[in-house]
């Protein structure tokens, strides 16, 4: 029997079984796409590449944050071998038992993955360890940045990093979850500044998800973009100075250069060393200071906001001058029976009256200027008066917040008609309600930053820039433009006397802050007490320096510190002749101001760094 | 003329070349996916590629050794050969090293040599030797012996277990088929492939009779259909057709009936007695089951190898599913995901291609043999590389379940490319006498 018709069939099988194969492939080859999405997602990785933060430094190149290394070391469980886990436990300073806790935890979550075992390894211990590290197959370290503060001052003004939270991740989607962001100060204002542009790298990764290379060579990545460096105005030695000197107090110093609006300085106290919100002890030590009764997070010089004193009078007299409602001769008796006064002669003239701080003078003045007999209505006078007399005080920075490029910036508060009428009913108040503004008490409040802008106006006689803490972005060449020249509501020629006026105060008997004095240089200032109903007075000093030609405006605020001649004068005067000379001549005195203690009676004080966790 | 100048005149040049141009393929895919920078050189014997590029060589020897063999020589020593390689699979059995699972290998200094590879030829050599000798199939006796031949191997192999290897064998129905085997019984595997896969669809739904709470599997319902359709066939037999010719109908239609039944029925016990991961396998072919991280990862990744590389490929070493191993076994079993990552629709269809026409040349060439041995023997190379294409190309594009055996030329292991080399080398060899002999 002749079987040769069935190799057909099989001939006809194999024909079938290749077309059907190569309809198969064409399929999945050819026409479905799905299988080249899948590929690139299981093989390919989206890597973020991070640009190295914006450094910030002071007005002389001097570092005030930068970016430092740490070392993460990581294990890859599958690696490990003939691990000498004594010497492992010497090297990297971690117990046996966690030795071994942490290798088994890390199996447990993956062999072939690498996890963390050991974080944030400085790169001075890094040096001593990475020579060994290759005794160690499976362990290797890792690198990333944090902030560093050199100086370790400046917490308030510079702000610190943490995660960006769920709610502005979903608000603006440059942040990705785990990214990290600027919080206060200045790494928050300048944010996209610093933050530069994140890169994104296309690798492919093996069958164990560990990068293997660039895909296609690179040619979709994107480079990343450092962020750019802040320039600060910040003399970084006045800043040290003045944390110094505001050691054990409550207060701020604000310092500007007159001429351009440039913050010198910016202390507040007390402060933390920035160092202590950086990286792993961040958590721990943010509860620690939220919850220490000085409130040490708290920032002074910006938020904080104050009844103004005396000070507050030089911007009367000059508003007083301007409206023509005493002239440079105008005497008042001292009558203490108005205000109350210390004692001191007889003013005879507006110079005097600054000179003395004579509060009677002041109510007198105020008096005028509220008092200017538009109405017989003495309540509805009052009110016109003070409608008048609002927007010249506001004139010279009060009231609003300053344009300063810090966020979270108070603007204090300068009453006004609406105010009163609010409190008192409309016509229901009159001068004899509100006379205690005449002396800076009472309902007007004036944030540290403010007091030192009125030092500029009265140093530069007459007019202000907006304080700023960033002269230039990028290059020490771009100069900040946004910053611009306000004028107050009084002519400058009512100006020099109120100078000369301050210019006795620290240099003439009867002045009320010689402690101020600086050898050699001329300086002009007001001291100011403010009544504080929970304590001890609050003390300010404002002043400016040399007379002339100013160099530098400053205000110092020191809580409970009772008169403004005894704490905030020195300390301005230091700061000052640190700037002006870059020495200190009068070490006793800063001895003298370091070894104060004004809250070390407070309730539930606790000795500032031995409670901290230092990383 | 001389004898030998005869011989090298008449090898069989486009077997030949097919044969190189599957191995230098292979070779290529090989290295591509064992690829290893630190070790490029394609004789380092650090990597696989080093490994196969020594066997490479020892195959070419080989052939060309068995080439120089004469035909009459190759006959007497069928059985001898089929004895000896018997003996190397118990032997295996007793002494052999295990590997994954299945004690198939001889470990020879560095080497494995995997003896199942080499029953390949033997048992057609043997079978070969066997049906020439027979003037018919008909006889139960010479049924018997012919599957003993086929079976005895299989047996052994079966004991490894190496369940592929094994499956191969069923290339030998076809060439039984070939000389004379009832076609039906090759219907009646089909058929009853066709039963299993429906069944095992079927098996998932559950249905209700109608007008009552009773529920049912889906099997019973292919059953009742099965009983439906016999009985619209038995109505339509005792119309229309004739009364002599009824009876063999009718007991064709009552035996299939309950054959199929029976069988449906048994289906399940049966896939139930099979390892956990060939359900799995044969569920996830079938679409019943989606287990990507599983069972079914394998196929999963290799399609997705095959798929991404589109009508071109990705090029030579570009594959990132091969160069960065997401293939389990893939320079061995799945080498054909190196092959359509890396060359795309157009490498993987001439691969398709090259091997159907070595098939069709196999049968071709048995057409043309007086000898019977031959003749037999070409049918069984043919046959053999015929499964091993359906099989391994089937699974790796997802149209087979995964079954573990290698592509000829392809897959990374030198006892399975010397089998398949010396499988071929003594069919050119055989062909190239064709001439001369006259049985």
């Amino acid at each position: 029997m002749n079987f040769d018709d069935r190799k057909y069939v099989l001939v006809a099988a194999v024909v079938f079984i290749c077309v059907v194969f190569i309809l198969r492939l064409f399929w999945i080859q050819v026409v479905d796409d799905s299988w080249v999405a899948r590929a690139a997602d299981i093989s390919e990785r989206k890597v973020t590449v991070y640009p190295s933060r914006g450094l910030i430094l002071d007005r002389h190149g001097e570092l005030l944050v930068a970016n430092t290394p740490v070392y993460d070391i990581m294990v890859v469980p599958r690696e490990v071998k003939n691990l000498d886990t004594l010497g492992l436990s010497r090297l990297l300073n971690v117990p046996m038992d966690q030795v071994r806790e942490r290798l088994q935890k890390a199996k447990q979550y993956s062999i072939w993955k690498p996890s963390e075992f050991e974080r944030q390894i400085t790169s001075g211990q890094y040096a001593a360890i990475s020579v060994h590290l290759y005794k160690y197959p499976g362990f290797y370290a890792q690198s990333r940045t944090l902030r560093t503060y050199p100086p370790h001052v400046g917490a308030h003004m510079l702000g610190y990093l943490s995660e960006v939270s769920a709610r502005k991740v979903e608000q603006d989607p440059y942040y990705k979850p785990g990214d990290v962001i600027g919080v206060g100060g200045l790494e928050s204002f300048y944010e996209k500044e610093l933050r530069g542009k994140r890169g994104v790298k296309y690798v492919v990764v093996d069958v164990h998800n560990n990068v293997q290379g660039a895909f296609k060579n690179g040619q979709y990545d994107t480079l990343a973009h450092a962020g750019k460096n802040l320039y600060t105005s910040i003399d970084l030695k006045v800043q040290e100075l003045g944390e110094r000197l505001m050691r054990n107090k409550k207060g701020s110093i604000v310092a500007l250069d007159p001429r351009t609006g440039e913050v010198l300085a910016l202390v507040s106290s007390p402060a933390y060393d920035p160092e202590l919100l950086v990286g792993r002890v961040r958590n721990t030590n943010y509860r620690v200071l939220q919850h220490d009764s000085l409130r040490p997070l708290f920032d002074r010089a910006l938020q904080a906001q104050y009844p103004p004193g005396s000070i507050f009078k030089l911007a009367q007299a000059a508003i007083a001058l301007q409206e023509g409602v005493i002239t440079l001769n105008t005497g008042f008796p001292c009558n203490k029976a108005l205000v109350g006064c210390h004692n001191h002669p007889f003013a005879a003239s507006v110079e005097q009256a600054v000179q003395y701080s004579c509060n009677p003078y002041f109510f007198q003045v105020f008096k005028r200027l509220v008092e200017q007999g538009r109405s017989p209505n003495r309540f509805e006078d009052a009110a016109l008066g003070l409608a008048e007399w609002k927007p010249a005080m506001e004139s010279f920075g009060l009231g609003h917040p300053p344009n300063l490029d810090l966020p979270a910036v108070k603007g204090g508060s300068i009453p006004g008609v609406n105010f009163f009428n609010r409190i008192y009913g409309e016509k229901a108040w009159a001068f004899s309600t509100i006379y205690s503004l005449s002396i800076g008490q009472g309902e007007v409040l004036v944030a540290p930053v403010q007091m030192a802008n009125m030092a500029a106006i009265f140093a530069n006689r007459g007019y202000y820039y907006d304080p700023h803490l960033v002269r230039a972005i990028g290059s020490p060449d771009s100069l900040n433009k946004n910053v611009k020249r306000h004028h107050t509501l009084v002519d400058d020629k009512w100006f020099p006397p109120i100078v000369e006026g301050m210019r006795r105060v620290v240099n003439e008997p009867g002045g009320t802050a010689r402690a101020a004095r600086i050898p050699g240089i001329t300086v002009c200032g007001k001291t100011g007490t403010a009544q504080n109903p929970h304590g001890k007075d609050h003390a300010v000093f404002i002043a400016f320096a040399p007379m002339d030609d100013p160099k530098i405006a400053i205000a110092v605020y020191v809580e409970n510190s009772g008169f403004g001649g005894t704490w905030a004068a020195p300390i301005a005067s230091l700061c000052m002749e640190q700037y002006l000379t870059d020495t200190i001549t009068r070490p006793d005195v800063v001895q003298r101001m370091l070894e104060a203690d004004l809250i070390a009676t407070e309730r539930d004080y606790v000795p500032f760094v031995s409670k901290r966790h230092k990383r | 003329m001389n004898r030998g100048e005869a011989i090298v005149r008449n090898i069989d040049k486009p077997l030949v070349i097919i044969y190189l141009l599957l191995m230098a393929m292979g070779w290529a895919n090989i290295y591509s996916a064992a690829y290893d920078p630190d070790h490029a050189n394609l004789f380092d014997r650090a990597r696989e590629y080093g490994a196969q590029s020594i066997w490479i060589c020892v195959s070419l020897l080989i052939g060309a050794a068995m080439l120089l063999v004469r035909g009459q020589f190759i006959r007497d020593l069928a059985y001898p050969v089929y004895g000896f390689v018997l003996v190397l699979l118990v032997l295996v059995l007793l002494v052999g090293r295990e590997v994954n699972g299945a004690k198939a290998w001889f470990g020879v200094g560095g080497f494995g040599i995997q003896p199942a590879e080499f029953s390949k030829f033997a048992t057609s050599l043997a079978l070969s030797k066997y049906l020439s000798g027979l003037k018919t199939l008909k006889e139960v006796r010479s049924r018997v012996v012919a599957a003993v031949l086929i079976l005895l191997p299989v047996g052994l192999i079966m004991l490894q277990p190496d369940t592929g290897t094994a499956l191969v064998s069923g290339a030998f129905v076809l060439v039984l088929y070939r000389e004379g085997l009832s076609g039906n019984i090759l219907l009646l595997a089909i058929m009853a492939a066709i039963l299993v896969v429906l069944s095992l669809i079927m098996k998932e739904s559950v249905f209700t009779v109608p007008f009552t709470d009773v529920q049912y599997h889906g099997q019973y319902l292919l059953i009742f259909l099965l009983a439906v359709f016999s009985l619209l066939a038995f109505l339509f037999v005792r119309k229309f057709i004739l009364k002599h010719r009824r009876k063999r109908i009718y007991a064709f239609l009552l035996f299939g009936l309950l054959g199929s039944a029976a069988f449906i029925s048994s289906v399940d016990q049966l896939i139930d007695r099979m390892p956990l991961h060939q359900q799995t396998r044969i569920r996830v072919l079938l679409g019943l089951e989606y287990d990507p991280r599983g069972y079914g990862y394998n196929v999963e990744q290799s399609k997705t190898a095959i798929g991404s590389g589109g009508l071109l490929g990705k090029g030579f070493l570009q594959g990132t599913f091969t160069k960065y191993k997401y293939v389990p076994m893939q320079s061995t079993d799945f080498i054909f995901c190196t092959v359509g990552e890396e060359w795309g629709f157009v490498g993987s269809t001439l691969l398709v291609l090259l091997f159907g026409a070595l098939i069709l040349r196999c049968i071709q060439i048995s057409d043309r043999q007086r000898s019977h041995f031959t003749r037999i023997y070409a049918y069984c190379v043919g046959s053999i590389f015929f499964l091993h294409l359906m099989i391994n190309v089937g699974m790796a594009i997802g149209l087979a379940p995964v079954i573990g055996i290698p592509l000829p030329f392809f897959s990374y292991g030198g006892s399975s490319l010397i089998g398949f080399t010396i499988l071929l080398a003594i069919l050119v060899r055989l062909d190239a006498e064709r001439l001369e002999v006259l049985r």
